[in-house]
């Protein structure tokens, strides 16, 4: 008698032959565990993020490493969405193209969509046309910089929550339209609370800079001044020292910005292992993405170097 | 004369009364910065002392005495900063003694990598090392396993990649001593303010051939506000449930006690008077 | 013969559809499969909340970090929940929570669906004891993968007074007058159960011993209560490396939320 009392009534193999699992769906026959990525491959390095009065100014160089080789140097990790929203990436780049289709579907579905409705909740058309031609600025209701993040965002989330993570770490910038009351970090009065609705259509409001991080956990954060990986540790201290606050930032001017990024890229490639002289650099703001993606590198300094000779005891 | 010599003990406390401070334990998480200039070289740390999340010292001091003329900023294990320097500060002393001459700060740097690598790491003692002596100015950085490290600027502990996107962007050589010792107080200051392992006050150190100035607490950046309310509580709130009063005479049963009168005051000596005492 | 032996094993045995104990071990392929990603992370910061009489304070600093770095000085850990829109108008009941930011703001979004759904089902407001309890289901339902939080929610109850809920991770879940959560938790926690509750103080006047009287907590005032929350986040900003920045106020009365902001120290 068989003593395996698990297969007592079971056919056995050297009767009936081998179970054929070939009609079974793939996760049934194979015996292990699905798999997921458990570590990023080939990488991206630090994104920048920087806020000024009318805009954002986004960076990234264009290297992806493999490990500690320097495998692909013309990879641009920055993906203009629309004339509001653009993404940087950071982290696995397969995860990042993988993001960037997704993106692009999106894209496609929200232009073919009937849910985009008029200019009128876009928010920065003039109130007046509520059908017909407005300006050159005449567009559907498009996502903006934050509704973009909160997409991203909810991705990454669900991805992390399922075990199977995108390997990124992420800045969204652009433009967002403020909701209608101001939302003031002071007081609000009490008085709030009773409901009144504004009556009629809404006024026009301007939209706003938007700037935010989210990351392979589903993390997310926002502030004028932002950077993912190495630049969170080197490009950060600079770009919070020129802007403390927001206040600070919408005093900025879009030269001032792009002046203090292109400092920060410098400094990152004399100090990050994993980064090149050539780098990305992308411009938001009320006139749509200015996105220049072959910049070199300019005016480093060596002058530290002369005169070292040796780590200790060495005089010539 | 065989034997221990305590004739230091009496001077000790009566440099004590006269209000020289004791020297205090730092911990890991920090940041030290140095900076060579066109006549000596500086030196920089912050005040804050942690074990794991926790401020343990809010004020503690990180740059060591070695000699008159070199001085250590210390980042890792605080025993170990505190140990080493005062093993290698001790030594030298010695050494300067025996050669007769002034110490170098090679010498320093030798002294620090050999006796660290010996311990393979162990001993967690991360410095920066500056001095002036008579081959010039000059400014290393000592690793825990024993590598050292020759640059114009330097800097160390968790707060160290702060601290150098400071010097990356605003380094010039042949400085003068004012824009030296702000560049310092800036790295810190970039430490202080985006390293949560590095915070409170700026404690500089300028040493250059002719003299050594330590200016404890450069910067106080971090001053608490006041209080809101009061929380002094009302006598008798405290319960207990037996009373011994000792007298003031009786004392002496339980405890040796040994009053040094202060100069100036009959008041008795207390030790370092802490914060909540003010 | 041979196509006889083919399915017997090397062991002598017949072979089966599922796989066999004493077999196992020996396949390469079953080695385990190491896990390296950590779903979770920190994120640092200090929440707590002080009931009254006829109030509920809810306070939290606005630092957001990982490992030693600050990620953004300003981050709110306090969600309205309810009320009408996407900007909560008209709500009454406010959320706090600390730990693993990511799945605090999925518990926040899954706890205001709940609440705005209910006035769309029943047209009237959630109470705030059934939200309360509520919130405990939705943090037991994820059991075995909590959302890693510790969450404190407030408003005020059916007959007026001052509500004050605490949670841990998993759900369980209890009314108090005051809590503290999150990073400097074990520093603001004391000093609340001795100036909230006033834990080790008795009647100075009464005589010493065992009959002295412990002092019976009183219904704290809302100026004063404010004060006692700026003064706890002060301390804590003091000793605790990851408290700071901003100190974000909630204070929920029948009128509605109240909301005031204050800068704390940055290093």
């Amino acid at each position: 008698m068989n003593h395996l009392p698990q297969a007592w009534g079971r056919p056995r193999d050297d009767i009936y032959g081998a179970y054929d699992h070939s009609y079974l769906p793939q996760t049934h026959a194979n015996t292990h565990p699905t798999t997921h990525t458990q570590s990023p491959v080939v990488t991206g390095t630090s994104v920048l993020g920087l806020k000024f009065k009318d805009g954002v100014v986004l960076a990234a160089d264009n290297l992806a490493s493999y490990g500690s080789l320097a495998r692909f140097t013309d990879v641009k990790r920055l993906k203009p969405f629309n004339r509001k929203a653009v993404v940087g990436f950071g982290g696995d780049v397969s995860d990042m193209q993988y993001l960037d289709r997704l993106l692009n579907s999106l894209d496609v579905q929200e232009n073919y969509s009937g849910a985009a409705t008029t200019e009128e909740d876009d928010g920065e058309a003039p109130a007046a046309t509520a059908d017909g031609e407005g300006g050159e600025d005449k567009h559907k209701a498009i996502l903006d910089a934050k509704n973009l993040h909160t997409y991203l965002s909810k991705v990454l989330y669900k991805r992390r929550s399922d075990f199977n993570p995108l390997w990124n770490a992420i800045l969204v910038a652009g433009l967002t339209t403020p909701p209608p009351p101001a939302p003031s970090t002071s007081t609000s009065s009490p008085k709030d609370t009773t409901t009144s609705k504004p009556t009629g259509p809404a006024p026009s409001r301007k939209p706003i800079p938007y700037l935010a991080y989210a990351d392979l956990l589903g993390t997310t954060y926002s502030s004028p001044t932002l950077a993912t990986g190495f630049g969170a540790h080197l490009a950060v201290p600079i770009m919070r020292r020129a802007v403390p606050d927001e206040a600070a930032a919408a005093k900025l001017s879009r030269e001032e910005a792009v002046e203090i990024v292109k400092k920060c890229m410098k400094v990152l490639f004399y100090r990050d292992a994993r980064s090149m002289n050539e780098y990305s650099l992308c411009v938001i703001d009320g006139k749509g993405v200015d996105l220049q993606e072959n910049i070199k590198l300019e005016g480093e300094s060596w002058a530290f170097a002369e005169g070292i000779k040796g780590y200790g005891t060495q005089t010539v | 004369m065989p034997g221990f010599d305590f004739s230091n003990h009496n001077r000790n406390l009566a440099l004590h009364a006269k209000g020289v401070p004791l020297p205090k334990a730092t911990s890991t998480g920090t940041t030290i910065v140095g900076c060579l200039y066109d006549g000596g070289v500086v030196i920089a740390a912050d005040t804050r002392a942690t074990s794991g999340p926790i401020v343990a010292d809010k004020n503690c001091e990180k740059l060591h005495y070695i000699s008159p003329q070199i001085w250590c900023a210390g980042a890792g294990t605080a025993a170990d900063t505190e140990f080493t320097t005062a093993l290698i500060s001790s030594n030298l002393e010695l050494h300067a003694l025996s050669t007769g001459r002034k110490p170098r700060v090679v010498t320093v740097m030798t002294m620090l990598k050999q006796h660290l690598f010996r311990y393979q790491g162990h001993i967690g003692a991360y410095l920066v090392v500056a001095g002036c002596d008579p081959t010039g100015a000059h400014l290393f950085t000592v690793h825990a396993h024993g590598s050292t490290d020759k640059l114009p600027y330097v800097t160390m502990g968790s707060g160290s990649l702060a601290a150098m996107s400071v010097f990356e962007t605003q380094w010039k050589r042949d400085m003068t001593r004012e824009a030296a010792v702000a560049l310092c107080a800036d790295a810190i200051q970039a430490g202080i303010f985006n390293d949560l392992g590095s915070g409170s006050n700026v404690d500089v150190c300028v040493i250059t051939p002719e003299k050594t100035q330590l200016m404890r607490n450069f910067i106080t950046p971090n001053v608490r506000e006041k209080k809101k309310r009061d929380y002094k509580f009302q006598r008798g709130t405290t319960a207990w449930l037996d009373e011994r009063v000792v007298k003031r005479e009786e004392i002496r049963k339980y405890v040796s006690v040994e009053e040094v009168p202060v100069e100036g005051s009959g008041a008795p000596v207390v030790g370092e008077r802490m914060e909540v005492d003010q | 013969m041979a196509a006889f032996t083919s399915y017997v094993s090397s062991a002598g045995q017949p072979s089966y559809s599922f796989p066999q104990q004493q077999s196992a071990p020996s396949h390469a392929s079953r080695a385990p499969i190491q896990h390296s990603f950590y779903p979770y992370t920190d994120n640092g910061g200090s929440t707590l909340g002080i009931s009254g009489d006829n109030f509920t304070i809810i306070a939290g600093d606005t630092r957001s970090t990982s490992g030693y770095n600050i990620n953004t000085r300003y981050e709110p850990k306090l969600f309205r929940i309810g009320g009408e829109g996407s900007e909560h108008k008209g709500s009454k009941i406010v959320l706090s929570v600390v730990g693993f930011a990511a799945d605090g703001h999925a518990l926040k979004e899954r706890l205001d669906t709940v609440v705005k759904m209910y006035r769309y089902q029943h047209g009237k407001e959630m109470s705030v004891n059934a939200c309360a309890q509520r919130l405990s289901h939705i943090l037991y339902n994820k059991r075995f993968f909590p959302y890693y939080v510790q969450a404190i929610l407030g408003g005020v109850d059916e007959e007026g007074r001052g509500a004050l809920y605490s949670y841990d991770p998993v759900g369980s879940y209890e009314r108090e007058f005051c809590r503290a959560a999150g990073a400097g938790a074990s520093l603001i926690m004391p000093f609340l159960d001795n100036q909230v509750n006033l834990k080790n103080q008795y009647e100075p006047a009464a005589p010493q011993g065992l009959e002295k009287p412990q002092l019976v907590p009183q219904p704290l005032q809302r100026a004063a209560t404010e004060e006692l929350v700026r003064d706890a986040f002060t301390s804590a900003v003091e000793r605790h490396i990851e408290v700071g920045d901003g100190l974000q106020m909630m204070i929920i009365t029948k009128d509605g939320i109240e909301e005031v902001f204050s800068p704390l120290k940055m290093d």
